[in-house]
């Protein structure tokens, strides 16, 4: 056991070896790589159509075929083999390097100049799609929009394959492809295309931290009736929608079913959820910090609403450089060059555990005030350690579901992986008759009757 | 109050930590635990993740390392290689000597091997503890094929985790279908189905004969009753456990084949008690066996002996049977009593899914059609809502038309409530 992680190999040593799809899957993807790389020095300029659709297509569908093989390769069923003797999927040397190559991505997404970006061969590959759907040229934005709603579709077959023992999980993670490329590739690019505002339904506050700022709520207005109509819905889904159905369903009907950013957590990530802290000390750490950031954002929303009202009169520029460094700390170095760059060292929930507003709140209703819960099935706990391990949250799940406890935790996102993983069918995410009745606490081995009678302790 | 006592727990699995935490939640007395096999206690349950890369060692131990001094339980890292009743000592191989107020004898089972020609060749192994793991980890690299020998848990999770390797493995299994002693022959036949599907060589009504050596100590191929060789490199024995309890062998602590207990666990010395897989109760309560290794009676026991030993003398009554279990992709539940047969005055209604991957079965009284037990393969159901049905002899009738109750599958499963329902209205048709 002294190995692991120190493996070179992608793949663990152990693993079966590849048949002749898997092999023209990578092969396909391998040459159509090659096309994108020589397109890139510069012939992409002269026949972008080509180069998208040899290169980047090719590449995609190689990676399909691949992908779907390999997991139905086995019976349907928990496939976890190898994790943790991969080196990718467990530090090693490709988890590094893929780690640090996502890093350096989104830093330069975000702060390269547009020298770089404009005109690139890179942003220029794009075009083909970006015209053709969208009728307008191809840019950094696009490039990224692009990028990660693919990799939420792809990945995302990925995990209807490995989980579709599951129906929990393939119907969670078709909500989850379907909100991206709805809600948050195709319409927001159709509105920027008709000159509208890029507005994303599936994005609200206090996650689109700076739509209820003054600014911007201004510009929404200056955009007459459809501005007014966003804004209405944006204030509906925040303060109406989300509690009620936080109530009924826990915080997963955002976070797992409809979220981009737990999107791509649960289906590019998915092969790294298990890194994830699960130490005490990280829970301590994660409550301070999502919850700071919940108040700030309160906090700056309304200093700027009275800032504005006072017309700068009190605070000055003051709450504007707050926003920028909200805008450059939260909205950039965590919620993407961290949270996401970091998948393969720290888990795929970095930003939804310890920085997301959004999830601070959801999870505030979901703790005191929702129906859902994680209930233990009597006294089968054989204390594995599976659902604590694959917990993309750090959620001990096995501290709870030894004792018969239900979990009732404010992070919990209801990806629902620690069902889909225990071995003795102990857990299972459930809606109750009301929220009052979530948990119990039994000390005592569920039918351990001698002890249950003798103390009063309820069995 | 009552004074504090000083008290020694041998073993540090399931049973022994039970016992420590529990006695900390309701005293303060001293606690020590000793372990010969690791640190800190583990999840001997999640071995096989181990070998499978599902998880790490670390990931298996329930508590963090910090636990153990915040709650003041004392560890030690130590083989027992004597206990002194009369003394009230255990004296260690590391030349020490503990005493104690209180003894707690937890140290588990060990792996039974049968007088087989070549049982101790190198590559030759069973699997219980941390040590068997590393062996298996070292003796399966880079092999070419396999055997298990014993169709019970322990095998079918040996094949399961050589095959995750891509290992081939030729599982013998003595009896007529796997583990058909405690299965129904449905039941028992669904599991064979599913062996061969994930490539096991699944050969039953075979026994091992002899375990061959290469020129080097080390197994090169056994020998099946029919004498049959079947070349190999490792072979797993599987074949059942027994209380690992030599090290008590003429200090006065009364066993047979595992350490005597009475109905509060205590031993025939007053002040020395023994639980889980090494405890054989003398008067079992009926339909349970004397000797239970499970791991949730383990846990029973350790709250049991805790309040026993706190001030509030308590029997051991581990209420309605039940366990679970995973062949491969089969999960298996089961509640009170189905036996591999039907005894006299006990019916059975069995369904089974049309892809043969999921089953339910109620075992009832012929009579009053009290639920007597339920099995449940592929299916999850709900340990309360089962547990009651037996308890309060619920018919079978109730039972079926309330199926739904019991139904613990993740939301969009599959609904079975309705097709099991309408083959229990066929059947009574």
């Amino acid at each position: 056991m002294s190995r692991e992680g120190f493996s070179i190999s992608l793949a663990s040593p152990h693993a079966p070896g590849m048949d002749g799809v898997q092999k023209s899957g990578i092969a396909v993807f391998a040459l159509a790589v090659l096309v994108m790389l020589v397109g890139l020095l510069g012939p992409v300029a002269r026949n972008p159509d080509l180069f998208f659709y040899l290169g980047v297509v090719g590449s995609l569908v190689g990676l399909t075929v691949y992908t779907i093989r390999t997991y139905m390769k086995r019976p349907a069923g928990v496939q976890n083999n190898h994790i943790f003797t991969s080196s990718l999927t467990n530090r090693g040397l490709w988890g590094w390097a893929l780690g640090i190559f996502l890093t350096g991505f989104y830093v330069v997404l975000y702060w390269g100049s547009d020298d770089i970006w404009n005109g690139s061969t890179l942003v220029l590959l794009f075009d083909p799609i970006s015209r053709g759907l969208f009728n307008q040229p191809s840019d950094r934005w696009f490039l990224y929009s692009f990028i990660y709603t693919v990799s939420i579709l792809i990945m995302g077959v990925r995990a209807i394959i490995k989980y579709r023992h599951s129906n929990y999980q393939i119907v969670r993670t078709c909500s989850i492809m379907f909100f991206q490329l709805g809600f948050a590739f195709l319409i927001p690019q159709f509105l920027k295309s008709m000159s509208q505002p890029e507005y994303y339904f599936s994005y609200f506050w206090p996650l689109d931290y700076d739509l209820l700022f003054p600014d911007s709520v201004d510009g929404l207005l200056s955009n007459g009736s459809l501005g007014l109509w966003m804004l209405i819905v944006s204030a509906v889904l925040t303060f109406v929608a989300t509690p009620i159905l936080t109530y009924f369903f826990g915080k997963r009907w955002y976070c797992s079913w409809v979220c981009g950013c737990g999107g791509l957590a649960n289906t590019a990530g998915d092969p790294f959820r298990q890194l994830s802290d699960k130490s005490i000390k990280a829970w301590k750490v994660e409550r301070w910090m999502i919850h700071a950031v919940l108040v700030f954002i309160i906090g700056l929303t309304i200093l700027l609403w009275v800032n504005s009202y006072l017309v700068g009169g009190i605070f000055g520029t003051f709450s504007h450089s707050m926003t920028k460094i909200y805008a450059f700390l939260i909205g950039q170095a965590f919620a993407g060059v961290v949270g996401v760059g970091f998948y393969p060292l720290l888990g795929t929930r970095v930003w939804c555990r310890f920085g997301c507003p959004m999830a601070a709140y959801l999870g505030l209703l979901q703790k005191y005030f929702s129906r859902f819960r994680i209930t233990t099935n009597g006294g089968q706990c054989i204390s594995c350690g599976n659902c604590s391990t694959y917990c993309e949250m750090g959620i001990d799940v096995q501290a709870y579901a030894q004792r018969g406890e239900n979990i009732v935790r404010a992070s919990c996102v209801g990806c629902g992986i620690c069902s889909t993983v225990c071995p003795r069918g102990v857990l299972n995410l459930e809606n109750g008759a009301t929220h009052t009745d979530r948990e119990n606490n039994s000390p005592i081995t569920f039918g351990n009757d001698g002890v249950g009678l003798n103390t009063g302790f309820e069995g | 109050m009552v004074s504090q006592k000083n008290i020694v727990i041998i073993g540090n699995g399931i049973a022994g930590i039970t016992a420590a935490r529990h006695i900390r939640k309701r005293s303060d007395h001293r606690i020590t635990v000793i372990s010969a096999e690791t640190d800190h206690f583990f999840s001997r349950t999640a071995l096989m993740y181990i070998y499978m890369g599902h998880m790490t060692y670390e990931h298996t131990k329930p508590y963090e390392d910090g636990f153990w001094e915040k709650n003041r339980i004392d560890l030690k890292r130590a083989y027992v290689s004597k206990v002194e009743p009369n003394a009230n000592e255990v004296f260690l191989d590391t030349g020490e000597k503990l005493s104690y107020d209180e003894l707690i004898i937890a140290t588990g089972s060990a792996s039974n091997r049968f007088g087989w020609p070549g049982q101790d060749l190198k590559g030759v192994q069973g699997l219980y503890s941390l040590q068997d793991l590393e062996a298996m980890e070292a003796n399966t690299e880079g092999i070419g094929r396999a055997v298990v020998v014993g169709g019970g848990l322990i095998g079918i999770e040996m094949s399961e985790m050589l095959r995750s390797r891509n290992i081939p493995v030729t599982f013998l299994v003595r009896e007529n279908s796997f583990w058909d002693t405690v299965l129904p022959p449905e039941e028992s036949e669904m599991i064979n189905r599913h062996i061969r599907s994930h490539h096991v060589d699944l050969r039953l009504k075979t026994e091992l004969k002899e375990i061959l050596p290469d020129g080097d100590g080390r197994v090169r191929a056994v020998l099946t009753g029919d004498n049959e060789e079947i070349p190999c490199e490792f072979v797993g024995l599987a074949v059942g456990v027994h209380p690992n309890i030599p090290f008590l062998k003429d200090a006065g602590i009364e066993t047979d084949k595992g350490i005597l207990v009475d109905g509060q666990l205590r031993t025939n010395v007053p002040n020395i008690y023994a639980l889980g897989d090494c405890a054989q109760l003398r008067e079992p309560r009926p339909e349970r066996r004397s000797i239970e290794a499970v791991w949730y009676t383990g846990k029973m026991m350790g709250e049991t002996v805790a309040a026993t030993i706190c001030g509030q003398p308590t029997d051991y009554d581990p209420g309605i049977w039940y366990n679970a279990a995973k062949f491969f992709d089969i999960e298996y539940q089961t509640y009170g009593n189905v036996s591999a047969a039907l005894k006299p005055g006990e019916d059975s209604f069995y369904w089974e899914s049309e892809d043969g991957l999921r089953s339910v079965r109620f075992v009832f009284e012929s009579g009053s059609r009290a639920v007597l037990g339920v099995n449940a393969f592929g299916i999850r159901l709900r340990h309360r809502v089962c547990h009651d049905w037996i308890k309060q002899r619920t018919t079978v009738d109730a039972a079926v038309s309330e199926l739904r109750r019991a139904d613990f599958n993740p939301e969009f499963s599959t609904g079975f409530t309705k097709q099991v329902q309408s083959a229990f209205k066929q059947m009574k048709a």
